[in-house]
């Protein structure tokens, strides 16, 4: 009982361990990357191809003044990065890493992570409160609405799996695409469950709550030093875990058909596809405009919604006249 | 799981105790948005305890749709009121007694029924056997449940349609 629980412990704090510089590292790969695809070179000074610039970057971040508003909410303005980053790494708690990895196999993994999901918007709107700013105030205001309207069908994007797999268990979910991947029938849910899991995680197009142009730097404006850096590895941490759950969710976890998955180690795959999906957030960053912000409403609650519904109400027929 | 009965009593208790502290914070402060903090924080509490009674599915709903949903609308309604600071100036000054103490008189009821129900063991012994999954509380709410499933289903209709016909623009005057 105790070794299990010790054994546990030692897990968690792993996979803690590994998230954390992965996440700083995704700073230095999605600059390095835009680099690449906009033809110049991309931060290539600090260590070999600059993959130590993120250390860099950490050094000077922890020689910053950490400084509060006197005109803010003190513990609220401490607080909130602190809610985002930990609703973060508390999802990943239910994630599958591979057949053995894994915190805990949660019976209602699923809901769970969207719980998480919705906790992680307090960091956002309440950053926006407690630095007392105009700028900061608009923030998280936009993303108050963004997130409570995109939640809405992120939820109902994914009941179609727990439909055909007829689990909230994220390893019972991996485990009943043995078969095949749920993205051969759930290919509108996926689509759905990517455009809700960017506005979540509000990056690139959807990342209004921070947009440069018109708010500086939105809900973060008054925030340097740690606290900017726990806003910004919550950010890279939310890019990781949309990514891994539409792996797992989506394209069969750490399964892969036969003469490959014999290649590889099933932890190997997970990540290769994880990183599949994390270029890809980076690639709609580095192509895609910003909307103005009642376009990406209204695109919501018009578009989304009825596509999610009508998915959930198709996958239902199909799976009652035994289709799928 | 159930081998240490204990240990998940305490947690309970503790949860619990959390959740009333918490609620206490929510009525006595001044500031609105720590007292909106503070009930989300006695709403989690609340859903640890659904999930140490054997709820797991009745907590993921709690946390989502009260802590997650409804008051992040709240906290919405607050950034845009700009409310915030000490805001008892603004309270109806009450003197009248029974106003006061006709609150605390339902809130005494309703604690010694609570007495009543946690010094009941058979009661008790019902509360932790039973552990009720997703499943069965789907299947309880789409077979004996189904009409009041569909009455509330039409009730939400309702509150929708009246919304949305108060949010729609003034035709008469355009918009603006």
């Amino acid at each position: 009982m105790m070794v299990e629980m010790l054994w546990k412990l030692v897990e968690i704090t792993i996979i803690i361990a590994l998230l954390i510089p992965i996440a700083a590292m995704l700073v230095w790969v999605e600059r390095r990357v835009i680099g690449i695809w906009q033809d110049r070179c991309g931060p290539n000074r600090v260590g070999p191809f600059g993959v130590l610039q993120s250390l860099a970057d950490l050094l000077k971040i922890l020689g910053k003044e950490d400084w509060i508003p006197p005109f803010s909410d003190r513990l609220v303005f401490v607080l909130a990065p602190v809610i985002g980053a930990m609703c973060v790494l508390m999802s990943f708690a239910v994630v599958p890493f591979s057949p053995s990895i894994g915190v805990s196999d949660l019976n209602i993994g699923l809901l769970f992570f969207l719980a998480m999901a919705s906790l992680a918007v307090y960091s956002v709107v309440l950053a926006g409160w407690a630095s007392n700013s105009k700028y900061a105030l608009l923030g998280g205001m936009r993303a108050a609405a963004q997130t409570v309207s995109y939640e809405v069908f992120m939820g109902l994007s994914v009941m179609g799996v727990v439909l055909l797999t007829g689990s909230f268990n994220l390893r019972e979910i991996v485990l009943a695409q043995a078969d095949g991947w749920l993205i051969q029938s759930q290919f509108i849910g996926f689509f759905i469950f990517l455009v809700a899991g960017i506005a979540e995680s509000h990056r690139l197009p959807f990342d209004l709550p921070e947009a440069e142009t018109e708010l500086t730097a939105g809900f973060h404006t008054e925030y340097s030093g740690l606290k900017f850096a726990l806003f910004f590895l919550g950010e890279y941490l939310g890019v990781t875990l949309i990514s891994a759950m539409s792996v797992v969710l989506f394209f069969g976890g750490w399964l892969m058909p036969e003469p490959l998955a014999s290649w590889l180690s099933p932890l190997l795959w997970f990540i290769i596809k994880i990183i599949f999906f994390v270029l890809f957030f980076i690639l709609l960053r580095t192509s895609l405009p910003r909307p103005r912000f009642d376009q990406l409403l209204k695109f919501g609650w018009v578009v989304m919604l009825p596509l999610a519904l009508l998915n959930l109400l198709v996958t239902a027929l199909l799976r009652l006249t035994g289709v799928l | 799981m159930l081998a240490n009965f204990a240990s998940i009593d305490s947690l309970f208790y503790l949860a619990g105790l959390v959740a009333v502290i918490a609620s206490l914070k929510v009525v006595t402060g001044n500031n609105t948005v720590h007292a909106l903090l503070y009930l989300v924080v006695s709403l989690l509490a609340v859903a640890v305890c659904f999930y140490l009674m054997g709820a797991p599915f009745a907590a993921g709903l709690e946390v989502i749709v009260y802590a997650g949903a409804i008051l992040v609308l709240f906290v919405f309604a607050v950034l845009m009121f700009g409310l915030g600071a000490d805001e008892t100036a603004n309270a109806p000054q009450n003197k009248n007694v029974a106003n006061m103490f006709g609150a605390m008189f339902l809130a005494f009821a309703l604690l010694i029924e609570i007495v009543i129900i946690i010094n009941n063991a058979d009661l008790q012994q019902n509360l932790q056997a039973n552990v009720i999954d997703s499943k069965a509380v789907g299947i309880m709410l789409y077979g004996p449940y189904l009409l009041a499933v569909e009455i509330a289903s039409f009730l939400l209709l309702a509150g929708l349609l009246a919304g949305y016909h108060y949010a729609k623009p003034d035709v008469t005057r355009g918009p603006l």
